[in-house]
């Protein structure tokens, strides 16, 4: 296995471009660690984009949005109060990642390029509407989240090609957002399923609302159908009900040593209820 | 056989270096090369927090680091905890509150612990817990683990 | 002097002082199984099965031995033939022979200069298969048609007609079952299953083994019984017990699951095969979930009948576990412990020990009563619930006693089941409101402990100090109370004693850690020991004194004239006696050598309170209170630590452990994300009430606290959530998905 620190996201995509072999970037480390101590993927060339500057930066922009270097670490992040304050759900998604240890490395980008339906960081970029810059062999380029993953373990992104740092859009007045999961446990394990909901409210009517599911198909997923269901609302109880049968609906999962079919789509429908609430009670600038 | 990687870093304190393999862990290399065997390995995947040692102050699953990764680094393991033979409150309080019965968790647990209290010298119960969530222990079923960690705060604050 | 009857008044039992290892476990100097090099070390790497079951066509490993760096490869020709009996067991399941019998079964074995190299070298040695059918289920193992895992295992007592997959049959009881379920105002019978779980340790299996061409050899490991792991390498590899000298290591867990060998074996065979340089091997978590000795698991039936005041008129029970592909899940114990709570006049219990495609079982806590347990106890929370009656008064009304003959024979001695009862309904959390979702289960359960082959010595220093050597590694807190029973025998400080866990070179054979039975039998061996030291310290004080032994007592770390007519001497300390020894007879050591039988059962009640989410069947633990009977205890805190650590594991085991196997006979959850022990968030504080009703047995009335904590989780939480749901749980784990069926009226 060939170590390299590339010094620039360039040198970065150059040398894995020139690979033959395999090559996995490192940033956190945690998912490609384990990976290559239970002899899963042993890279040839291991890329660690952690000495490229920049990378470790949490930036507020100009226009009230903000941009998550490749290297930031989720602890990072929960420490940042104005980030935690704008984007309460993307945060505590990330947040949900791993133990405190994990917490101390694992980013946001890993966890999106990992490629696992469960990410818990990825439902609430998607649903924030976040962006990647992506850097290749041919220039640089823009690229909404949810274009990302491609199937469990895969994402569209080309040999040679890495992601900068994450694009989150300005709060914006009368925005909230929610992310919450299940798992067996009250820590450590992977989603079960997994839901994002990020809504604006107009006095007490939803406007606007994007919901998103994890660990309920082989890709985090937008469910445009479920933030319909909610939209021009004030998310009353037959609101929720549809919110939910619009959630179960549009999940296609599997039976695995996690969870059920049934399960899944039961609890996507209950997440989707209850992260909805925390978001609209975000919004409306109630006490979270 | 991969080329060897020379790695100079800094261990509680004291400027050390070795040669590891680029496929080994922090934890490898602590235990194999440093002779530091505070840390264990109980999974080698992030999952027990018996390796935890901090990086740059921050706490982190020595398993889920690099050797090569540590370069210019300062690093720090259960062997740096006490102060000569000054125990820290933390390790006291866990002798004294019979909080480890069979010990393997315990420096893990310990670095863990201070690192929280290092950041929030008031815990909650609650967040003891949460805290320490990626530390497994099979013994004791973490009562006297929280109860000595918050025993410890306590003096800690008492102390300051 | 001897100790005629029982001590009552402590001056050291009962306090709490710093364990003696405590500096070295805070700071990182104590050394576990994997803490240990020597020079010239290699590192050792296992070869596994990655089929179910399949024949072992041919390995091929000159690929291996060619990387640069391998020094030796081993396979099953590189042990002796010729093995019978669990010794053959033993052999076959640390490496293969013509089959590989279960995922992950070891098929070869290579030694190298590193750790990766070694690694490297086991994925370049090829294994031809071929593929047989398998079974990892129980009932399926038994069934009609089921794949055989190994034709003549069966021993005598199996009747004719079983399958071959059922190698050991029990069958006990008394009375009349017929005339009890007549008696009965209600007869409930119900089927249970539980899943194999694992101790979880946190250590994996290490250790490091160095044996030369002549079979003499030493080997560091973590163990909770080094003699044992003598016996079986010594049997395994063909060689002399005494050319091995075993040294145990600090141990990072154990619970049963490091009382026999897997990589132990494999590390001295390598050894000797690279010219005698020690190898050290470890096992990776995977390799702990996969290859080491997880619990059996479970099928059974239970029929219990009670009159509508809450008599129990008779209780019958069918168990079937499988403990993996060789023999030995402990159903025989299951048989005995099922109902041995209470006093039934007719009761049955009929036990199969069935082979399949998986792991050999090994000893976890309390092996085979937590699922009898949960199966007796849900069934009897049942009958009350339906009677109306109180639990804790319907147990009361049945319990055992002293006096009860068990329903598996013996007449109990002085028990504590009562008084854990009794404590049980006068404690707060029996009487704390219970909101929406939420539900209280109580259950009972006890462990029958034991004794042994112990051997312990003491020694004097020339300082007076004391040095206590045993051989039951210390796994839980075990020498602060052999030092504490030192110090009260000799009526010395704590502090003036030291206790050593001796290898296997320096005392007799000594069982391990287990079976609740190091505070009792090495505690007990220990108090022995003193009392022959101090004979030998009272006629040294004699001889000095110039009067009869016999004249002597001793008293506070002293000797002291009997009486009057003994003579008007000042006391004389030990150090003084010790000071002096060399001049009056040379060095003073006190023996104990033998195997206690004075062991006896403790009981235990729990009481938890549970809140299940009714729209996601998630269980979440609010309360947990464990009562349970210490005889004495010795270390208070670390009898507390044993009911909180079995409480938890068992919390584990009901909500979320599991063992799960794909279609392919594979595991999927070899690893500690999906192998889901509780963590800390995951809990409250375990509330605990220590009962003491002495055991005739020990001289300080200790019974072993060890194991009974893992029993009454199960059915407890089971029948807290019962009352939450209004849906009795058969099968565990409670998992959220099977908790959710059940609610939306699916399970």
């Amino acid at each position: 296995m060939n170590y390299h620190t590339p010094e620039s996201f360039e040198d970065a995509a150059a040398i894995a471009a020139a690979a033959t072999g395999t090559t996995r970037f490192l940033a956190g480390g945690t998912d490609v660690l384990v990976q290559l101590r239970t002899d899963l993927v042993t890279p040839d060339d291991l890329i660690d984009i952690k000495h490229i500057p920049g990378v470790k930066q949490i930036t507020r922009r100009e226009d009230g949005g903000w941009r998550i270097g490749a290297a930031v670490a989720g602890a990072e992040m929960t420490e940042t109060a104005a980030l935690c304050a704008d984007w309460p759900g993307l945060v505590e998604g990330m947040d949900l990642v791993g133990s405190t240890q994990v917490q101390g490395r694992a980013t946001l980008v890993g966890n999106l390029c990992n490629g696992s339906p469960a990410a818990d960081g990825v439902p609430g970029m998607i649903a924030a509407g976040c962006t990647v810059t992506v850097i290749g062999p041919e220039g640089a380029r823009e690229v909404a989240v949810e274009e990302i993953p491609a199937g469990p373990g895969k994402t569209t992104l080309d040999r040679g090609e890495v992601i900068t740092g994450v694009n989150i859009p300005p709060r914006g007045a009368h925005g909230g957002d929610a992310y919450l999961r299940f798992i067996p446990r009250t820590e450590m394990d992977i989603a079960v399923v997994g839901c994002a909901v990020n809504l604006r409210v107009d006095g007490a009517t939803i406007t606007h609302a994007r919901v998103v599911l994890g660990a309920v198909a082989p890709t985090v997923r937008l469910v445009p159908e479920a933030g319909e269901a909610i939209a021009g609302t004030t998310l009353d109880s037959a609101a929720l009900d549809r919110l939910a049968r619009a959630a179960s609906a549009a999940c296609h999962p599997i039976d695995d040593k996690r969870g059920t079919i049934e399960f899944r789509t039961h609890v996507a429908g209950v997440l989707a209820k209850r992260a909805a609430t925390i978001a609209y009670s975000r919004a409306k600038g109630d006490q979270a | 056989m991969t080329r060897r990687l020379h790695v100079s870093t800094t261990l509680n304190g004291d400027a050390v270096d070795f040669l590891c393999d680029p496929r080994e862990t922090l934890l490898d290399c602590l235990r194999d090369h440093l002779g530091a065997t505070g840390a264990k390995e109980g999974c080698g995947t992030g999952d027990c927090g018996a390796c935890s040692v901090t990086l740059d102050g921050r706490l982190v699953c020595s398993c889920l680091v690099l050797g090569v990764e540590a370069e210019g680094k300062e690093i720090g393991t259960i062997e740096g905890m006490a102060d000569g033979e000054t125990l820290h409150p933390l390790q006291r309080k866990f002798i004294e509150h019979a909080a480890l019965q069979c010990g393997i968790c315990t420096p893990g647990i310990l670095i863990a612990a201070k690192n929280l209290l290092d950041r929030n010298p008031d815990p909650t119960e609650t967040e003891v817990r949460y805290w320490l969530a990626g530390n497994l222990c099979r013994c004791t079923g973490y009562d006297k683990i929280v109860r000595a960690v918050m025993d410890a705060a306590s003096e800690l604050r008492e102390a300051s | 002097m001897a100790l005629d009857g029982q001590k009552t008044a402590y001056t050291y039992i009962g306090t709490t002082p710093d364990r003696p290892d405590g500096l070295d476990k805070v700071t990182g100097r104590a050394r576990y199984g994997a803490d240990i090099s020597l020079p010239g070390m290699l590192h050792g790497a296992v070869v596994r099965s990655p089929h179910a079951h399949a024949k072992i066509l041919k390995i091929d490993t000159s690929k291996a031995m060619a990387l640069d760096g391998v020094k030796a490869v081993i396979t099953r020709a590189d042990f002796p033939d010729g093995l019978e009996g669990e010794d053959w067991n033993l052999q076959e399941n640390c490496m293969a022979g013509d089959k590989a019998l279960y995922d992950g079964h070891a098929v070869a074995a290579v030694a190298a200069t590193s750790p990766l190299i070694a690694r490297d070298a086991a994925k370049l040695i090829e294994v031809a298969y071929e593929p047989l059918p398998h079974v990892t289920d129980v009932d399926a193992a038994m069934a009609e048609g089921a794949p055989v895992i190994r034709e003549g295992a069966a021993d005598f007592s199996v009747p004719d007609g079983l399958h071959p997959n059922v190698v050991r049959y029990f069958d006990s009881g008394r009375g009349d079952l017929e005339q009890g379920f007549a008696e009965a105002d209600l007869v409930i019978e119900k089927s249970f299953t539980t899943e194999a779980a694992h101790q979880g340790y946190i250590e994996p299996q290490a250790c490091l083994g160095q044996m030369g061409g002549d079979g003499r050899g030493e080997l560091w490991v973590t163990t909770q019984g080094h003699w044992f792991v003598r016996r079986m390498c010594a049997a395994i590899l063909g060689t002399e017990a005494t050319g091995l000298r075993v040294t145990p290591s600090e141990i990072g867990g154990g619970f049963g699951g490091k009382t026999t060998v897997f990589i132990e074996p494999l590390s001295l065979a390598l050894s000797r095969k690279a010219g005698g340089k020690p190898v050290k091997m470890g096992m990776t978590r995977s390799e702990v979930l996969r290859a080491t000795g997880p619990t059996a698991s479970a099928s059974m039936d239970i029929k219990m009948g009670m009159t509508k005041d809450g008599r129990i008129t008779a209780a019958s029970g069918t168990f079937r576990m499988q403990g993996g592909a060789f023999p030995g899940a402990p159903v025989d114990v299951t048989t005995m412990l099922a109902f041995g709570n209470y006093d039934i006049a007719h009761v049955r219990q009929v036990g199969y020990d069935v082979l399949a495609n998986r792991p050999k079982q090994a000893a976890y806590r309390a092996p085979g009563a937590p699922m009898a347990a949960f199966a007796t106890e849900s069934v009897l929370d049942e009958l009350c619930r339906q009677l109306h009656l109180d639990p804790i008064d319907t147990r009361l009304k049945n319990a055992a006693r002293e006096g009860t003959r068990a329903t598996f024979g013996p007449k109990y001695g002085p028990i504590g089941l009562v008084e854990t009862l009794e404590a049980a309904k006068a404690h707060p959390n029996y009487r704390q409101p219970l909101g929406p979702n939420q539900g209280r289960g109580v259950a009972s359960g006890y462990w029958m402990n034991w004794g042994g082959e112990t051997s312990a010595s003491v020694a004097i220093s020339e300082d007076g100090s004391i040095t206590v050597s045993i051989g039951t590694p210390d796994i839980g807190g075990s020498r602060a109370s052999m030092a504490l029973m030192a110090a009260e025998a000799f009526g010395v400080p704590y502090e003036n004693v030291r206790v050593n866990i001796s290898d296997t070179g320096a005392l007799g054979v000594n069982e391990p850690t287990h079976g609740s039975r190091a505070t009792y039998a090495s505690g007990l061996a220990t108090i022995r020991a003193a009392e022959d030291c101090i004979t030998k310290l009272c006629k040294r004080a004699a001889d000095k004194w110039e009067i009869d032994a016999e004249a002597v007592t001793w008293e506070d770390g002293c000797a002291k004239p009997s009486g009057p007519n003994a003579g008007d001497f000042p006391p004389m300390p030990i150090a003084e006696i010790a000071a002096e020894m060399g001049e009056t007879g040379g060095p003073i050591s006190g023996h104990f050598e033998g195997t206690p039988a004075g062991f006896s059962g403790s009981f235990g009640t729990h009481v938890v309170d549970v809140e299940v989410d009714p729209e996601t069947g998630r269980t979440t633990i609010l309360r947990y209170l464990v009562v349970q009977d210490a005889g004495k205890a010795i270390h208070p805190a670390y009898v507390e630590g044993q009911f909180q650590g079995g409480a938890v594991q068992g919390i584990g085991w009901t909500l979320n452990e599991e063992y799960i196997y794909g279609e392919d006979g594979r595991l999927q959850n070899a690893g500690f994300l999906d192998y889901r022990i509780p963590v800390a968030s995951d809990l409250p504080m375990i509330d605990t009430v220590i009962v003491e009703v002495p055991n005739p047995g020990h001289p300080y009335g200790v019974r072993g606290v060890g194991e009974t904590g893992i029993t009454p989780p199960l059915p407890a939480i089971a029948n807290a959530v019962r009352e939450a749901t209004g849906k009795r749980l058969c099968d565990l784990p409670l998992r959220p998905s099977r908790v959710l069926a059940a609610i939306r009226g699916k399970g």
